[in-house]
């Protein structure tokens, strides 16, 4: 009994640190620096204890559940349910809120007395409690209300730099997606209990068997426009890129590394759990939708020149790839595979971890470079690495980690997800074979295009000489910044040599769902390698870092000491032509990338705007400044929405006809209605 | 044991010791199409020499990314040229020779290039960079694709088990085999800066890619990227001649069949430099734009490949 009841406890003890941080920061929201140090103490202390749960949960095997029913609402009742799934999710949310609290001490003061900290703390707490609520509610209208607390609390963390109105205006796109998307999660979940005659997520799962298979078909697609709204998945992205640079960095950090994976949570959670067993087209749809996600979503962030927008496009991009992971699983279930798809979801998991670090790691670093450097965009930057060391240390980081680079996690994580496709393109007939390859072949162009994409910002950003005077004046950014980005830089790393027993612990965590009961594993750690099907795949990341680091010591020692015959190193200037070399004559970041967007130009419909104006408007001989203008036809909003929202206006219009504005005639309507309604009773 | 010790020393010593011979042959067979006498095929090795003992000369704007990014370029194209066949098909290396480890391995090398490139703000260096990540970006998927192809015939991503497979050219696994390796042939030129991708004997023109990165260094760390980018060329070509042609090497670690193995390896590597000098003598460059066709041809040969494999 008391060893049921202690996590229990420790659970509520966990969200009651964020009720206080946040209520205690609105009390003294009249001082900042108390505000920030109270939110930040808390937050940090919560993450720390949230890990401790999760780490007793894990290791005991515990499976937690709590419910308190209400009187007055029969319906609605607080209950929780944390299975290893959710005590994965907790264990990301936690992590990441951890680094981003610590980065949060020092980043916020450049907010004081600018806005008011106070509600920062309250909104940043209530908003990882949130979260938190999400992934281990197991009752829908908790959830709901969860998902609301979650979605409302960041979208007051995003217009909370409120001065720009490009905020303002993002902010407002985010709230009318993310409950556009909320509608779709509510249809699904009133069909759910319209079947199942229950709101609690396990008497779904046991009922699950009396939904008949159209209405499922229904429920997936509502499920994927509802969570595929709050992932980011294309074409319901269009918020992501706007809202997400939006927000003060560490809260960008924490919608992008965590926030958006919710959506995945409850897809796992919904397909896997509630409402198994699946037709087979619902793996292969996620599949295509992860590849469409995963190459527009780089190609997109190919062509930005604000570095937040760039790491949003790059979490849709990720996104993708969990989606391929997680189509997968569901397509090799649905033929009745375990074992590869229990490879696929461990890919999608891990990839999920990975994602939340490195990509917070890199929104972590661009909060501190736009910090000092007051401005987005980075073709005013250049020559960062050597005012900002660190952080230039530490993006190089991320950016290796992203772009799937040896020994860094992303690689590994890639790896898996590459390894359960291949098994895909060998086992599967004909038909799922040709969608695996696209999906591998999506895989594969993305991990290069992740690379340029990441060459890009890494040189614009940091190399070559400042193309722009607020650069000069740049510093490296305060102590409590450097413990936070460098924290998941150290853990990025940690993740990655140690990424064979991590994805054996990740198994262990999918093999908890009840789909994957009794699974046959495809993966095996002998050493410190990982071994796919019996020797199909094998990678080993420590050993491949001790041979890598063997070697180039081995390469510099024998430079340095034996080829070394002293000869002199002078600095001069760059070769220049005979011309002074002037920042302008450096690549920038919208010209290093023009080649792969000339390429694709067919999708991404590139636009070239001219403009002269001429010092005599009449005679126009000669021109007072040029200007070109860069930019893309958006498909989105020209093919989809701007239709969509044409139909509605439409209909409005329509609409308005009736509307007379004359009493008696709204009454002649009602009287109408319930004449209509009683006649389609007696008709029943 | 001993043969062991031996016969790693050898794999990781052989591809740094022979690439400048590759390059050396492959120049002096192009002088000969021209109608020139041409160098020695050891000059590579006086160049390396000659360029070990110079001083250099670093541009005041690079920072420590342009000191390092020769030592880690040259260490990578060490360490996979460690990870494939060359000789010997036995030598069970289960940690690094996974087909997308040499991939991405290769990929970090490339990171560092062009991010050496950039580090200087010469115009030249950042375009390169600009065009060789446009070019490995959209390599990758021919790249992986015709690797995974073999993988799939051979039922194993490690390069050393796909070597082992006499299969390839048998029956019907043979047009599969062909189609990959017509694709995988493209991927090398591009990937080692050869025709109809970017040309290795020019500086300082317009269209240059390898050269235009590579343009700042000087003394000793512009030997370590010559002979690095001439590894990758040797890595290349090994690539090609023991995954596609699968024959001649060392199934066990007796000294006769390692020499043998030596033996073969090195006619091979010179058939495809022949093969690499004709080209070079008998086509133009390409423009810039009209090589992604040759990339995604490389990519849709493979994806033909998979399909045809049962």
């Amino acid at each position: 009994m008391m060893s049921t009841i202690i996590p229990q406890i420790i659970f509520f003890t966990v969200l009651s640190f964020f009720v206080i941080g946040g209520i205690g920061s609105l009390l003294f929201r009249k001082n900042d620096v108390l505000a920030n140090r109270w939110s930040s103490f808390f937050a940090i202390f919560g993450s720390v204890i949230g890990l401790f749960f999760v780490a007793l949960i894990i290791i005991n095997g515990y499976d937690i559940s709590f419910s308190l029913g209400t009187l007055v609402l029969p319906l609605f009742s607080v209950s929780f349910h944390i299975d290893k799934l959710s005590a994965f999710f907790i264990f990301i949310i936690s992590l990441i809120s951890l680094f981003c609290s610590v980065y949060a001490i020092g980043y916020v003061k450049h907010f004081y007395e600018k806005y008011n900290i106070g509600f920062l703390g309250f909104f940043y707490n209530m908003f990882i409690l949130g979260m938190l609520l999400v992934v281990s509610s197991s009752n829908w209208l908790l959830f709901l209300i969860a998902w609301e607390v979650m979605s409302i609390t960041s979208y007051f963390l995003v217009i909370y730099d409120r001065q720009d109105p490009q905020n303002v205006k993002a902010g407002f796109l985010y709230l009318i997606m993310t409950h556009v998307g909320t509608a779709f999660i509510v249809l699904a979940a009133l069909l759910l209990y319209k079947f199942t005659d229950s709101f609690d997520f396990r008497v779904i799962q046991a009922n699950s068997s009396l939904i008949p298979l159209s209405i499922k078909n229904i429920i997936f697609i509502f499920a994927i426009i509802g969570f595929g709204t709050k992932s980011g998945i294309i074409p319901f992205h269009i918020w992501l890129p706007d809202a997400h640079p939006a927000a003060p960095s560490h809260v960008s950090a924490l919608m992008s590394g965590v926030m958006i994976k919710t959506g995945i949570y409850m897809m796992i959670r919904i397909f896997l759990y509630m409402i198994w067993p699946v037709p087979v087209w619902w793996g292969l749809a996620l599949l295509i939708l992860g590849s469409i996600s995963s190459l527009m979503g780089v190609l997109y962030a190919l062509t930005e020149h604000d570095i937040k927008r760039l790491l949003a496009y790059h979490s849709i991009e990720n996104i993708g790839i969990i989606l391929l992971g997680l189509g997968g699983a569901l397509t090799f279930l649905s033929l009745n595979m375990p074992t590869p798809a229990l490879l696929s979801l461990t890919a999608a998991l891990f990839h999920t971890l990975n994602h939340a670090t490195f990509k917070s790691l890199l929104f972590l670093s661009a909060g501190s470079i736009i910090n000092q450097t007051h401005t987005r965009n980075m073709e005013e930057y250049g020559g960062l690495i050597k005012y900002m060391p660190y952080t230039a240390l530490f993006f190089l980081v991320g950016s290796m980690a992203i772009s799937a680079l040896p020994p860094f996690n992303g690689f590994f994580s890639e790896w898996l997800t590459f390894q359960s496709l291949f098994q895909g393109i060998a086992l599967l007939p004909l038909y799922e074979k040709l969608i695996f390859i696209l999906a591998a072949g999506s895989l594969a162009f993305t991990g290069g295009l992740a690379l340029a994409c990441f060459v890009k910002a890494f040189g614009a950003t940091f190399l070559a000489r400042p193309r722009s005077a607020e650069i000069s004046h740049a510093k490296e950014s305060s102590f409590s910044l450097q413990v936070g980005m460098g924290g998941i830089a150290l853990l990025c790393l940690l993740i990655g040599l140690y990424s064979g027993h991590i994805a054996i612990f990740l198994e262990n965590i999918v093999k908890d769902l009840e789909v994957f009961k009794n699974t046959t594993s495809f993966m095996s750690v002998s050493g410190q390698s990982i071994v796919v099907e019996k020797g199909f795949g094998s990678v080993s990341s420590l050993l491949f870092f001790v041979f890598f680091v063997l070697v180039i010591a081995l390469v510099i020692g024998v430079i340095k000491f034996v080829i070394n015959r002293n000869q002199k190193i002078e600095t001069g200037s760059t070769w220049d032509c005979g011309t002074d070399l002037a920042p302008r004559m450096e690549i920038t970041a919208t010209g290093f990338s023009r080649s792969i967007i000339m390429i694709f130009r067919g999708i991404l419909r590139p636009s070239i705007q001219h403009d002269i104006e001429y010092h005599d408007a009449q005679s126009r001989y000669l021109p007072k400044s040029r200007t070109i203008i860069f930019g893309l036809h958006d498909v989105y909003q020209s093919y989809f929405y701007q239709p969509l929202y044409k139909m509605i206006n439409a209909i409005s219009s329509q609409t308005k006809k009736i509307q007379s504005g004359n009493t008696n005639a709204y009454i002649l309507y009602i009287f109408i209605a319930l004449i209509i309604s009683l006649l389609f009773v007696l008709w029943r | 044991m001993i043969t062991n010790i031996i016969t790693w020393i050898l794999q990781l010593i052989f591809v740094p010791i022979m690439a400048p011979l590759c390059v050396g042959i492959t120049r002096k067979l192009k002088a000969k199409f021209q109608n020139r006498k041409g160098a020695s095929i050891f000059q590579p090795y006086q160049d390396l020499q000659k360029l070990f003992g110079k001083d250099e000369i670093i541009s005041k704007d690079a920072s420590w990314i342009f000191r390092c990014a020769p030592y880690i370029v040259f260490t990578v194209t060490i360490v996979v040229g460690a990870s494939i066949p060359l000789f010997a098909s036995s030598i069970n290396n289960t940690i690094t020779s996974d087909l997308l480890v040499i991939v991405y391995t290769l990929a970090i090398g490339t990171f560092f290039l062009a991010l050496a490139g950039i580090d200087t703000g010469s115009a030249f260096g950042g375009f390169g960079s600009s065009r060789e990540m446009t070019m490995s970006a959209l390599a990758e998927g021919g790249f992986i694709f015709s690797l995974l192809t073999m993988a799939l015939i051979s039922n194993s991503t490690n390069l050393f088990m796909i070597s082992q497979n006499s299969l390839l050219l048998q029956g019907h696994f043979f047009l599969s085999t062909a189609l990959a390796f017509c694709g995988f042939f493209i991927i090398v030129l591009a990937e080692t800066a050869r025709f109809p991708f970017d040309n290795p004997s020019t500086h300082l023109e317009l269209t240059m890619i390898h050269e235009a990165m590579i343009l700042e260094y000087s003394g000793k760390k512009l030997a370590l990227m010559e002979w690095a980018s001439a590894n990758k060329l040797l890595i290349f070509i090994a690539i090609a001649s023991n995954l596609f042609f699968p024959f001649g090497l060392a199934q066990d670690l007796s000294a006769s069949a390692i020499i043998l193995g030596i033996i073969v390896f090195t006619i091979k590597i010179g058939i495809f430099c022949l093969v690499i000098a004709i080209l070079e003598s008998s086509i133009a460059k390409f423009r810039f734009f009209r090589l992604p066709d040759l990339l995604i041809i490389a990519f849709i040969l493979n994806v033909i490949a998979i399909i045809l494999i049962y």
